[in-house]
């Protein structure tokens, strides 16, 4: 953790409340998000339990699984599941805009211009914590290969018809949460740590409950107070008053209340299969099991929807846009493949998407640290701390040119600053200009009056600089070391040339559906 | 795996020979199996200073004179000038191409007074050269209509399974040169954003040797048994504690090397610890016990004062290369650590007191690099806790095999606590070969031998 | 899924010897544990957990002295929050029942698979399954050893189901009982890991997966003990092999599936850590005379002998030691910092209160008593957040380098 963070959770431990770790808000939040809170059964895993789903803070739907290791009562859930996430999914694929990018044209191998449909929105999936983000990929891992009936009519156990979808839909926005800054799937801890420091540490604050407390203690309370009230007050029963944000459930939970309503259940089925009586006792066994499991539910959708709320508070990040612009892109890339038929994401990647998609991370990390740290005074504060920066007031500018035949301007600029930048000579630094633009320098000197960089570009196409491209004593200026538009990974081979040293092209064919038992147990 | 060592060179190291013999044995080897092409690939781990340089280049100059333009791909830019002006010293008029990128100052400008040299930024402009020398990073944005028949990976064990992924398509058959001790690749993206692909015999983020064999186990292996620049006093702990199932030698034995001074020791700790250093080889000034930030003044003004005592004691160094004892330079002497922010302080440290010409680094950037005397600042100095990070063992390695006389560590007294309350709850990820000894054991080898060089200093 | 067995009432102190005499140590134990309190017996996983935080005293003399660190904790009233589910408990027995079902082959069959073809032996026909029903634990013991030594005789594949080994522990025996131990023909052995979490496309949860090898570890070093003392050479690589096989669910199935996991750091370290349990015996002697740990003390005497052993709290203890609340709480009340996390501390050199650390922001980082860097560091670090959040005043909307 760098210093200004730790000292942004000492001063929150001193207010007794959490502290800004950040001014702006530097993820996108979608004016109606689909908000998923998933419970799994202990010990199974992608047996689900339940969950509330919907854009509606106040209407949630629940779905529950009333025996989860009945697999004809998952495949309802999952169903169900479908039905309450594809609509919101699909309702983003057909109203598109017009974009022009840039593509190599694989016949020449030239950058050519196309008109391409972009989606004007996309959704945006919001589930309380990095566990149930992984939740959500694995669901979606376990529905994309199954088969429909209609799809194989000879199938042991068909799945129900959109479910592989599902699987299909959740499994890109899983695998989407994985590029930094992206905002397609997000976790509600995540997105309020980054922005809030607490007075607890890092892994507190993966309890959602208790992270809240400390941003936002309710009337008449502290932040530590609060935070240790959700984390460990339990009623006289010996259950948590603020149950655990899932997808895992409380053990004590599992083992007082719900074991014995999946008990009552079990018989209740018995007995209506037996005897073809007892419905009632029947629905009454499962509006038990609806009741306990909203009972852990419904705090965690609150929870996520009060962060909600805080997050919209902030103001947006200049760059926000421009990083769901490309979630947008993403979202419409996989529509496209949907529609095109193609099959299912494979379960493991071939060499050359693997590195692909390595590539993309680590440019997209690079991007967000500098569009975050540009946004964000307070971001850059630490970026200048760690000598990634300098801010200062241009103490002196010397017009000099360069020796090439036609001299360029490359004027010197001199900073006062505080700041300590880990740099040496020729060390490329970057800096906005008012237009937006990047202007490239590179460090001269350290000397009494300041640190010396010498301007390298962004002076436009003539011997003199143009207007407002160089700046000038008394202005404030900070470069960074880091660049802002970082560039791609290397150019990569398609996946059919796939070289000796990596095993060669991947073998084809289709995934297999994942093997079904007999049994309905997982 | 305990039953067979993963990475265990198919050739045996003839023990019964001398450094010479051993050594030349391994290199025609090498060169038989590079030559004769019977495999695509060829793996050669070298250990710090056993001749890596020395073999790329001979490779290069023999597949050249068989008729065979090659490529040869490296991983910095340093390294790539390195390898062109050793070629070109090796062999006047053997034609080589540098392609270069079309950032400002993109090679030694040492190579624009080379008249069999070529350099561009376009592949094309280069062919029909003898060798063409360039980095991955700029390779990975060649295009060629016809691939080369040969390469030469350098440094192959710090290039990325990715990095290698771009540009394998560029050649028909290669030679992977490189140091399976040194730094391992990272990504900024870390564990978790590589997670989905570990175990994967092509996960992008391990080493391109690790890709090579696993898609390629019946390659050849060579290893070079000798190492050159570690004098007999450092090859012994680096092989134990950092290449246990792959043991090399020093090429010199014990007084082959020597390291006196011109002016006697003042009985302060920085000069017992420089005499001891000279008669053992290792020195580790120990500096009292305090958690400190990692530019601990009274650590880097200890390094300081090491390289500074050493420069005004009129220190000579006699070794197998000179008959007579030669005067230490400041070119000679490197100070290494983990952090770039601890290097900055060490520079300035040296500079208020007048020195300069040190180079002074990380352990990132001294990779691959060889001096007389090196002075090292302990990772874990002045820590309360370790991480993964200072723990790595191929940092330590590097640091601890940079020289061809002493090595003089500083650091704060404590770290056999810290290593000893280290808590231990790794997460373990299916398939990924695992890497032992681990940070902690070569960090404990390397400490319990520097405590029987130590010098206590109260400053 | 072993469950720990209890330690028999009457089986002998071990032969460790002390400095104060072979018995002092667990007579001393004993006291602190309160008049007849049995010591909680340590399983694998507590043996394994010891290496979570080997700098804290506190933990490593409760552990060695077999308290029951739960029931202490509610003592305190500051409660764990650990439980299983019994879903957990049940899944996880049907799955291992399920596993075992055909007697062993099988796993036996997976092991091979999960071999290196050079190094797998030839495939398994007929797995032997030896009896290892005694009465008791020592007679459990040494029916697993005599089992051990005839699998190992007869050259062939041997299923030893849920064997007993006996590990000695701080100078008295733990009994750990692993899933399976597999006998290869050529005389080596392995442990078998049965778990309940699946391997999805042969990936397993990296954090699950690590406390599955450090507790078979455990079950290795058990194992040496045994193999010490068998007749004969040892095969050259060692009679117990380092690496286990580790058996879970396949994807979403109750099919077993297999992976190797190479045991040799986890082997390296509770070997280390084992052997470091000898230093409870000074721990020990550094207590008040009359300290306690009896459960049926009242409160603030309990807290009192707690709080004469120092901690090491960092807050990965939370889900690692049973009287994490408590530690975390006092941790707290002091304003130690580490309470923030150890990587918090790192970056404050020795300010290790809150209030130092806060009161060196507060300074002026030009002032002169910023000789030391931690507080030159946080000062330059308040000044820096304050001019950021000044900037970024409401008013001004997002400011920022643009």
């Amino acid at each position: 953790m760098s210093l200004i963070t730790s000292l942004a959770r000492l001063e929150a431990l001193r207010a007794g409340r959490a502290r800004p770790l950040a001014t702006v808000r530097h993820r996108h939040l979608a004016d109606r998000p689909l908000v998923l809170v998933p419970l799994t059964t202990a010990g199974e895993t992608g047996a689900p339990l339940g969950a509330l789903v919907g854009t509606d803070r106040d209407a949630p739907r629940l779905l529950t699984v009333p025996q989860p290791r009945d697999r004809a009562l998952r495949f309802a859930f999952l169903a169900e599941l479908a039905e309450a996430v594809l609509p919101y999914v699909e309702e983003y694929a057909d109203v598109t805009v017009t974009e022009e990018r840039k593509e190599t044209d694989p016949a020449t191998g030239r950058r050519t211009t196309v008109a391409a449909e972009l989606c004007a929105d996309a959704p945006q999936l919001l589930v309380p914590g990095p566990a149930a983000v992984e939740y959500v990929r694995l669901l979606g891992r376990s529905m994309r290969f199954r088969r429909t009936a209609e799809e194989d009519p000879a199938a042991d156990w068909p799945a129900p018809p959109r479910v592989p979808l599902l699987g299909r839909w959740l499994t890109h926005f899983g695998e989407r949460a994985h590029l930094p800054g992206s905002a397609l799937l997000l976790s509600t801890t995540e997105l309020l740590s980054r922005h809030w420091a607490t007075g607890q540490s890092h892994l507190e604050d993966q309890h959602l409950g208790a992270l809240l407390a400390w941003i936002d203690p309710p009337e008449g309370s502290t932040g530590p107070e609060a935070a240790r009230r959700a984390e460990l007050a339990r009623d006289a029963d010996g259950l948590l008053l603020h149950p655990p944000a899932g997808p895992a459930t409380d053990p004590a939970f599992d083992n007082k209340l719900l074991a014995p309503a999946i008990a009552r259940y079990d018989q209740a089925r018995t007995a209506v299969l037996e005897t073809g009586r007892g419905h009632a006792a029947l629905r009454a066994a499962d509006t038990t099991i609806r009741t306990l499991l909203l009972s852990q539910l419904r705090p965690t959708w609150d929870a996520v929807w009060r962060g909600v709320d805080l997050l919209r508070a902030l103001p947006e990040g200049a760059s926000v846009a421009d990083r769901w612009k490309r979630d947008r892109w993403s979202y419409t890339g996989h529509r496209d493949r949907l529609r095109a038929g193609e099959p299912p994401q494979p379960r493991r990647d071939d060499a050359v998407t693997a590195a692909r998609k390595l590539a993309a991370r680590e440019t997209a990390q690079a991007r967000l640290d500098a569009q975050e740290a540009l946004d964000d005074p307070l971001v850059m504060a630490g970026r200048r701390l760690a000598g990634e920066a300098f801010a200062g007031e241009v103490a002196e500018v010397v017009m000099a040119h360069s020796e090439a035949k036609v001299p360029r301007p490359r004027p010197l600029v001199t900073v006062r600053t505080d700041d300590a930048p880990l740099l040496e000579e020729g060390a490329r630094v970057h800096r906005v200009l008012a237009d937006g633009r990047s202007q490239p320098a590179e460090f001269v000197a350290a000397g009494p009056a300041g640190l010396t960089v010498r301007l390298t570009g962004g002076m436009g196409r003539g011997k003199v600089p143009d207007e407002g491209t160089v700046p000038a004593p008394g202005d404030r200026v900070c470069w960074t070391l880091f660049e802002h538009a970082p560039r791609g990974g290397p150019e990569l081979p398609e996946p059919e040339h796939t070289p000796w040293t990596h095993g060669g092209p991947p073998g084809g064919g289709a995934e297999e559906p994942d093997p079904v038992t007999s049994e309905d147990l997982l | 795996m305990t039953r067979k060592p993963l990475l265990a060179p198919t050739v045996p190291a003839p023990r019964a020979l001398d450094p010479s013999a051993a050594a030349a044995a391994a290199t025609r080897a090498i060169l038989r199996d590079t030559l004769d092409g019977r495999h695509r690939g060829v793996v050669v781990d070298s250990p710090p200073g056993a001749g890596k340089s020395t073999l790329v280049v001979r490779a290069a100059l023999e597949l050249a004179r068989a008729g065979r333009p090659l490529m040869v791909v490296a991983q910095t830019n340093a390294q790539v000038d390195d390898l062109v002006l050793r070629l070109a010293e090796e062999d006047p008029d053997l034609p080589v191409g540098r392609l270069h990128s079309s950032d400002p100052r993109p090679y030694d400008p040492a190579l624009e007074g080379l008249d069999q040299v070529v350099t561009s930024t376009k592949a094309a402009e280069l062919a029909g050269l003898d060798v063409v020398v360039s980095t991955a990073a700029k390779w990975a944005h060649t295009k060629v209509s016809e691939p080369w028949g040969q390469a030469i990976v350098d440094e192959a064990y710090q290039m990325r399974s990715d990095a290698l992924l771009a540009v394998a398509g560029l050649f028909d058959r290669a030679l992977f040169v490189g140091d399976p001790g040194q730094l391992d690749p990272f990504s900024v993206v870390g564990a978790e954003g590589t997670a989905q692909w570990a175990g994967l015999s092509y996960d992008p983020s391990v080493s391109a040797v690790s890709t090579l064999l696993a898609h390629n186990p019946g390659l050849p292996q060579h290893r070079l048994p000798v190492s050159w620049r570690l004098p007999a006093s450092a090859a012994r702990l680096v092989s134990d504690a950092f290449y246990p199932y792959t043991p090399f030698r020093s090429g010199t034995d014990h007084g082959d090397r020597l390291m006196s001074f011109g002016v006697r020791q003042d009985g302060s700790a920085v000069d017992r610890v420089l005499d001891e250093a000279a008669a053992s080889g290792w020195g580790l000034l120990e500096l009292p016990e305090r958690h400190v930030p990692r530019t601990d003044p009274e650590a880097v003004e200890a390094v300081a004062l090491v390289v500074r005592r050493m420069l005004d004691r009129g220190t000579a160094v006699t070794s197998e290369r000179a008959p007579d004892p030669v005067p230490l330079t400041a070119a000679r002497i490197a100070v290494g650590t983990a952090h770039r922010d601890q290097a900055a302080a060490v520079r300035a440290a040296l500079a208020g007191h007048g020195v300069t010409g040190v180079t002074v680094d990380t352990a990132n950037r001294l990779q691959g690099r060889e001096f007389d005397v090196t002075v090292v600042l302990h990772p874990l100095s002045g820590r309360p806790d370790a991480t993964a990070f200072h723990l790595e063992t191929g940092r330590l390695c590097v640091l601890a095999s940079r020289h061809r006389h002493a090595c003089v560590v500083v650091c704060r007294a404590g770290v056999d606590r810290l290593l000893d309350e280290h808590p231990s709850t790794e997460p373990v990820r299916l398939g990924v070969a695992v890497k032992f000894p681990d940070g902690w054991e070569a960090n404990f080898a390397v400490l319990t031998h520097l405590n029987e060089h130590r010098v206590r200093w109260r400053p | 899924m072993s469950t720990p067995l209890r330690k028999s009432p009457g089986s002998r102190p071990g032969s460790r010897p002390a400095a104060a005499g072979p018995t002092a140590l667990p007579r001393r134990l004993a006291e602190l544990r309160g008049p007849d309190v049995p010591p909680r017996p340590l399983d694998a996983r507590a043996l394994a957990a010891l290496a979570a935080n080997p700098g804290c005293r506190r933990r490593a003399l409760l552990d060695g002295a077999g308290v029951d660190k739960a029931a202490l904790a509610r003592a305190l009233g500051a409660p764990a929050a650990f439980g299983q589910s019994q879903f957990a408990i049940a899944r996880g027995n049907a799955f291992e029942a399920r596993a075992k079902a055909d007697g062993g082959t099988e796993l036996v069959r997976l092991l091979h698979a999960a071999l290196p073809e050079e190094d797998a032996g030839r495939p398994p026909e007929a797995v032997d399954t030896p009896d290892l029903s005694a009465a008791g634990p020592e007679g459990r013991t040494a029916r697993t050893a005599l089992a051990l030594r005839e699998a190992t005789a007869a050259g062939r594949w041997a299923l030893l189901d849920h064997p007993l080994l006996a590990l000695t522990v701080a100078g008295t025996p733990a009994y750990l009982e692993p899933d399976a131990v597999v006998v290869h023909p050529d005389g080596s052995w392995t442990v078998v890991e049965i778990k309940s979490f699946a391997l999805i496309d042969g990936a397993a949860d990296a954090a699950k997966a690590g406390a599955a090898a450090r507790q078979a570890a455990v079950y290795v070093l058990a194992l040496e003990a045994v193999a010490e003392r068998l007749p004969g050479p040892a095969p050259e690589d060692g009679r117990v092999r380092h690496q286990a096989l580790l058996v879970c669910p396949k994807d979403f199935s109750n099919l077993p599936a297999a992976a190797l996991l190479d045991l040799r750091k986890q082997r390296a370290t509770t070997k280390r850590q084992l052997g470091r349990l000898t230093r409870v015996e000074e721990i020990a002697a550094a207590l008040p005379p009359g300290a306690s740990f009896a459960p049926d003390r009242p409160a603030a005497e309990l807290t009192a002998a707690v709080e004469a052993v120092d901690a090491a709290y960092a807050p990965d203890c939370l889900a690692a030691c049973e009287l994490a609340f408590h530690c975390r709480d006092r941790a707290r009340a002091a304003g130690d910092v580490r309470h923030l996390g150890r990587n918090v501390r790192s970056g404050l050199g020795g300010l290790t209160t809150i209030e130092e650390a806060l009161a060196a922001a507060q300074g002026d980082h030009t002032s002169d008593g910023a000789a030391d860097p931690a507080v030159a560091a946080l000062r330059r670090a308040a000044a820096l957040r304050a001019e950021a959040l000044a900037a970024a005043a409401p008013a001004e909307g997002a400011g920022g380098c643009r």
